[in-house]
């Protein structure tokens, strides 16, 4: 289990990490999103050792690796990285470097520890082959059984897929979940790109300025944002101006909606959080809303519309519901429960 | 553009430059028992000795040193490394015999240092040991002072290029740093130190002017004795096949560790390692370090000159030092704009047509920058004599006139020389700058309505100026410091500045040859400061 507590980073006298505390439990695979210079990398790299807290600290099944002016050295932590440019040796095989940290172990066991991890990324025919002799996907692969050979308490990810092709990246992500998983890896991976983050997290931390904003599965980052940043990073989303009434209730230009937390109180002036797929088409419907743009995306296609008010929302319809630019179009909005945030 | 005429005629001038090699290769083919039976019974096995034991040993030393000093200015923040880190090229502009008898001004009975010895503990002749500069250990220290920087430009790119997070996969795997070193970083720059080390080595074994000074009999002593002495040219020519296959040797060392070199540094690119801050007495005895081969290399020899030269400075208005520079600067100047002349041909024939009967002889006559310059000067002056000597007997049968050496005697040999010899530094830096232009940039311009004329002089000329300059300037100091070739193949009675330089010292006359030798370091500073601006705007451009 890996738990930080109140951590935070400076380089000099610029802190970019404040008061960061998560959880990760064994096993579990956490994820660190959040846009560049949020601080992400900054917070693995301490986890690793590379970097110092200033305040807080990094405790690993129950000891204590970095406080403020007490440290355990990188090579101490069992700790395993995998890296962004992945730091594969060049001047070793693919079997050497996956053996590299295995110095302790005698040789007939290392040689048994690196076919088993050949197998299992899937290169059971490559160890005797050179780093430039692999495609990228391949010596992500090998990175990782380096990274997994020495049994670390906990893997770190840095982008591990940033450095890849788009097609390969989803498969790679999926296979390397399955490994962690299957030998019940506690992991922690940075990553910028949400749709790497939902395939391989159980636990997603978004991040901006150097702040933990949330820390939860990827269906609460999308469903229950709980600010706005979480909710305008997360997905596709447009804010809708609301009011609340007397009786609790929200007023929209798309509706009356009932608050699913009674938070808001009467006459305060609110935003409502609106996905794409919130707003469903229906030529039925009271309300319209004026195409603006449109893009296609193969078996939906998203539309920017804009209401009466000239607010827009996104609406994400089946594919076959093709309209034209300017026509109107009619909509509804179906919430099953209601992300609200205080007006600004 | 493809003419016909102009890759054939850009053929046979290849063809032409590859001659020599091919004459002293060939010169194997008549065995010479007796003289070979004469050389086995008495120095053969000396020259084989030294010339490998300086070679190894200027290998070995230099790696080191220049490994060090690499690593040190790689990944140390400390005060004055960026002034140091370009000071370290200095030597280069040293050429070792000059430090030579520098050295040996410096260290012998009568100089500063075993004067100052003398006088501080009373000591007279007899007393003490001092070691010998002038023998084989002092030769290897000579030369592997002003080779170092081969290994330490090498070296230092390849730790550069190390990604950062090399050491931190080290760490995260159960390393310390220091164990990262010998597992990781050095094996990892090794073919970078070992293409810088075949390098020196390489100069080692041409190197003529230094062992010659300080009585140490090498292959290079031995092919001017065989010459000169034994007036055997044929047993001359052969030495000089068997030091070839040493250079060769070296070669193939050299262009195998640069293929791996490439696979090495594949993919790396992403973090600049960090350098490590080190403040205080710790920083300022890193920077003392650094000075150290500075100061041996460059400053103690540049100050040793200067000294001698400021005594003899009525010398440098005197017509003998103005026609030396004369001399020199045109023979350089001629050679260069040959030399690159040549190399832009070769590059544009290679670049339209790169067809085998191309390729080849552009590539044997790049060979030259391995051999050493007493290998070219044999032969240059085997074919060119022979030639002299058909045309002499064809005349007078002919016309009944005898011409003489036409040829051999002549500038012609020597610039013939220079131009096989330096014919890769141009034809390196030509082909770096024709790289830039990609064949759509021609494209381009010619879709744009340029004819096949004006994209040459809208889009290729204004590209090439810099590495033709660069190349024209290569060669021009290089010719300059040249020694070998130029004491064997010069016309009777013309003088340079490095023949006349080392003259004067063989004849024990060390203040009188330091003003041109001091001229000679001078001019070659220039090279050495543009080398070290486009290193640093090289690494800019990594980052």
């Amino acid at each position: 289990m890996l738990v930080l507590q109140q951590v935070s980073i400076a380089y000099g006298q610029a802190t970019v990490v404040k008061d960061v505390s998560l959880t990760l439990q064994q096993g579990q695979i956490g994820c660190l999103l959040g846009p560049s210079g949020c601080g992400k990398t900054s917070l693995l790299r301490a986890i690793a050792g590379f970097e110092p807290v200033q305040t807080g600290s990094v405790v690993l099944a129950g000891s204590s690796l970095s406080e403020p002016g007490n440290m355990v050295n990188p090579e101490q932590r069992r700790i395993g990285m995998v890296f962004q440019d992945f730091a594969l040796f060049p001047h070793l095989t693919v079997a050497q470097n996956i053996a590299f940290g295995l110095k302790k172990k005698p040789k007939a066991q290392q040689q048994q520890i690196v076919d088993e991890l050949l197998a299992v990324v899937g290169l059971p025919t490559l160890g005797d082959r050179y780093v430039h002799q692999l495609s990228g996907g391949q010596q992500q692969r090998v990175a990782l059984a380096r990274a997994l050979a020495p049994e670390p308490d906990v893997l770190l990810l840095d982008e591990p897929f940033s450095g890849l092709d788009a097609d390969l990246r989803e498969a790679l992500a999926q296979d390397i979940r399955a490994i962690l998983k299957q030998r019940g890896i506690s992991a922690l991976m940075v990553t910028h790109d949400q749709f790497e983050a939902f395939a391989m997290a159980d636990q997603i931390g978004v991040m901006q300025h150097g702040k933990l904003q949330q820390w939860g599965s990827a269906y609460e980052l999308y469903h229950q944002p709980a600010n706005r940043f979480v909710a305008d990073f997360v997905g596709h989303g447009a804010l809708l101006k609301g009011e609340v009434l007397a009786d609790e209730k929200v007023y929209t230009a798309l509706g009356v909606f009932a608050q699913t937390q009674s938070n808001f109180t009467a006459g305060v002036a609110v935003d409502l959080l609106v996905r794409p797929d919130d707003i469903v088409h229906d030529d039925q419907s009271g309300f319209t809303a004026k195409v603006v743009s449109k893009s296609f995306r193969g078996s939906h296609i998203l539309y920017s519309l804009e209401l009466e008010g000239a607010e827009q929302v996104y609406c994400l319809a089946p594919s076959h519901h093709n309209h034209q630019l300017h026509s109107r179009i009619g909509i509804k909005l179906e919430l099953d429960h209601l992300v609200l945030f205080q007006r600004l | 553009m493809t003419s016909p005429l102009f890759s054939r005629t850009t053929t046979l001038f290849a063809l032409l430059l590859a001659v020599p090699v091919l004459v002293v290769l060939g010169s194997l083919l008549t065995p010479q028992p007796e003289l070979w039976a004469h050389l086995l019974d008495t120095v053969l096995a000396d020259y084989v000795r030294n010339s490998l034991v300086l070679a190894l040993g200027v290998g070995l030393c230099s790696a080191a040193i220049g490994t060090l000093m690499a690593w040190t200015v790689a990944r140390y923040q400390f005060i004055g490394r960026a002034v140091v880190q370009w000071l370290l090229l200095l030597p280069m502009a040293v050429p070792a015999y000059i430090m030579a008898y520098s050295y040996t001004g410096l260290l012998d009975f009568a100089g500063p240092v075993q004067s100052q010895l003398r006088l501080w503990f009373d000591w007279s002749y007899g007393d003490y040991y001092f070691p010998e500069i002038r023998s084989l250990p002092g030769a290897i220290l000579m030369l592997s002072l002003v080779l170092y920087p081969y290994v330490y430009m090498l070296a230092r790119t390849a730790f550069r290029q190390q990604s950062g997070s090399l050491l931190e996969a080290s760490r995260t795997l159960g390393y310390t740093p220091r164990q990262h070193f010998w597992l990781v970083a050095l094996p990892v720059a090794r073919p970078a130190i070992l293409t810088g080390a075949a390098l020196a080595m390489m100069e080692a074994l041409a190197d003529y002017g230094t062992v010659q000074y300080f009585g140490v009999t090498t292959f290079t002593t031995g092919i001017f004795r065989t010459w000169f002495g034994m007036g055997n040219q044929l047993g001359a020519a052969q030495l000089s096949a068997l030091l070839c296959s040493f250079v060769l040797l070296l070669l193939y060392l050299e262009q195998w560790s640069r293929r791996k070199l490439k696979f090495y540094q594949q993919g790396q690119k992403q973090q600049e390692p960090s350098r490590q801050s080190i403040h205080g007495l710790a920083g300022f005895s890193l920077l003392l370090l650094c000075l150290l081969p500075v100061m041996f290399g460059f400053l103690l020899p540049a100050l040793q000159l200067v000294g001698w030269a400021v005594e003899r400075l009525d010398q440098l208005w005197s017509a003998d030092f103005m026609q030396l520079l004369l001399n020199s600067f045109s023979l350089a100047a001629l050679t260069a704009l040959v030399t690159a002349s040549l190399a832009l041909c070769f590059a544009y024939a290679k670049r339209l047509s790169g067809h085998w009967s191309l390729v080849l002889p552009v590539r044997l006559a790049a060979m030259g920058y391995a051999l050493p310059g007493t290998v070219i000067a044999i032969g240059v002056m085997i074919p060119l004599a022979a030639l002299d000597n058909s045309i002499d007997l064809w005349a007078e049968q002919q016309f009944g006139i005898r011409t003489g050496l036409l040829l051999s005697g002549t500038l012609v040999a020597l610039v013939l020389a220079y131009t096989v010899r330096f014919m890769a530094v141009a034809l390196h830096s030509v082909e770096a700058g024709l790289m830039q232009i990609t064949p759509s940039m021609d494209n381009a311009a010619r879709s744009l309505g340029e004819s096949p004329v004006g994209v040459l002089k809208r889009v290729h000329l204004p590209l090439l100026k810099a590495s033709v300059l660069s190349a024209l300037l290569l060669v021009f100091v290089d010719v300059l410091k040249e020694l070998p070739a130029t004491l064997l193949l010069r016309p009777f009675n013309f003088n340079t500045l490095s023949v006349r330089s080392y003259e004067l010292a063989s004849d024990e006359r060390l203040a009188d040859a330091a003003l041109p030798a001091l001229a000679i370091v001078l001019i070659g500073l220039i090279p050495v400061i543009l080398l070290s601006r486009a290193l640093d705007s090289s690494n800019r451009g990594a980052q």
